[in-house]
């Protein structure tokens, strides 16, 4: 059944955002920590648990691959409902921290990309 | 009276509309991708790119907050493009993402986070010093919205800056997420965003959630679970480093 897919996805959203809220109200900080992230590996491990158990059947499969194919629209969405003009409109400095914060981040991306903590491989 | 039904049964049903609206939207844009790019601009980063285009002038002729959303025909694609069905199908995405592929680069994603929120706080607070700001608190609000909009506002209300900066700092915030949705894709290839490894990376160091979820779908959907689980511990660590450890520094070195 295609809704039993969309209600694990709810399930492990909620549980998630819940438990994302908590921890963030443990360190004391206003926001959710991590929330979403707590609800993709809740995901990944329930639907690798009922793999062993009992196969989770492929209209529940269809449940949540409708959501993933979702995704970019949701994202163009997003993209159309964001604030550009504050953006664009507020002065050079809140643009070149904005620029600078980005070209520094990409630019450090490739040197982290080669540590590899924790892997066996040994070259 | 055809002009006034139409529109009442739009606005009535936000979210179809907004459906249909957007659906159009990335047709026409992978239209453009095909024909005018010969494929070389992916349709998806074209359908973001045009989005913001229309977002900012929609934000020109409301003057309101919500880009297009602000149109009351399309106050549907604020719902569709919110937080909750944002959220929702990055949740999806992680269906089918490797395990192993977490497991092997957990540590550096999380070492990413870390340094992702403490060099955009730094670069942010220079540019500020820059600009002529000797007050910690606005340094450290400015700072704070390089990281992300959230962690801005947030630290500025944390130090008690003034609506100004913090208005500054989400500006900031919103620049940085603008850019990585539409720089990703074109800078992708010279960075070597192109495994889980490096994605996972790329999120914990932008942390800006709709930037990444933006930029992974218009370079590499098969990445944006990795990319989108270390981005969403970054606001967190984000809004707990900056008003304390960081702005500690920052009022250290004035």
């Amino acid at each position: 059944m295609v809704i039993y897919g969309v209600a694990l996805l709810a399930f492990c959203m909620l549980t998630g955002i819940f438990l994302g809220d908590i921890l963030g109200q443990l360190i004391g900080v206003q926001a959710n920590v991590g929330g979403v992230g707590i609800a993709m590996l809740l995901l990944i491990i329930l639907s690798n648990l009922t793999h062993h158990k009992f196969s989770i059947g492929s209209a529940t499969e269809n449940g949540v691959h409708f959501w993933s194919a979702m995704y970019i629209p949701i994202v163009v969405a997003m993209a159309a409902k964001q604030d550009v003009l504050a953006a664009v409109s507020s002065g050079w400095m809140a643009i070149i921290a904005g620029v600078a914060a980005v070209a520094v981040s990409f630019a450090m991306i490739p040197l982290l990309d080669r540590i590899h903590i924790g892997e066996d491989d040994v070259d | 009276m055809l002009i006034d039904t139409m529109e009442a049964v739009l606005v009535k049903n936000g979210l179809i509309t907004a459906f249909v609206f957007v659906g159009i939207l990335v047709w026409i844009s992978y239209e453009i991708s095909a024909r005018l790019t010969r494929g070389h601009i992916h349709g998806s980063a074209i359908a973001i790119a045009l989005g913001l285009v229309l977002a900012y002038i929609g934000g020109s002729m409301t003057g309101g907050s919500q880009g297009l959303a602000d149109f009351s025909v399309l106050a549907g694609v604020g719902i569709m493009g919110g937080a909750m069905f944002r959220d929702f199908a990055i949740v999806a995405t992680a269906f089918g993402a490797e395990l192993e592929a977490l497991r092997k680069a957990g540590v550096v994603g999380a070492v990413s986070v870390i340094i992702g929120v403490v060099l955009s706080f730094v670069v942010g607070a220079i540019v500020a010093v820059a600009f002529g700001y000797t007050d910690p608190v606005a340094i450290s609000t400015i700072g704070a919205g390089a990281a992300t909009y959230i962690v801005g506002p947030v630290t500025g209300t944390a130090l008690g800056a003034d609506s100004g900066v913090i208005a500054l700092s989400v500006a900031a915030g919103l620049t940085k997420s603008v850019l990585v949705m539409i720089g990703t894709p074109f800078v992708a290839p010279k960075i070597g965003l192109n495994s889980p490894h490096a994605a996972l990376i790329y999120g914990g160091l932008m942390g800006t959630t709709s930037g990444v979820a933006g930029g992974l779908a218009a370079t590499d959907p098969k990445l944006v679970p990795y990319g989108a689980m270390t981005a969403t511990f970054y606001t967190g660590v984000g809004c707990l480093l900056a008003p304390s450890v960081l702005f500690l520094a920052v009022r250290a070195l004035y």
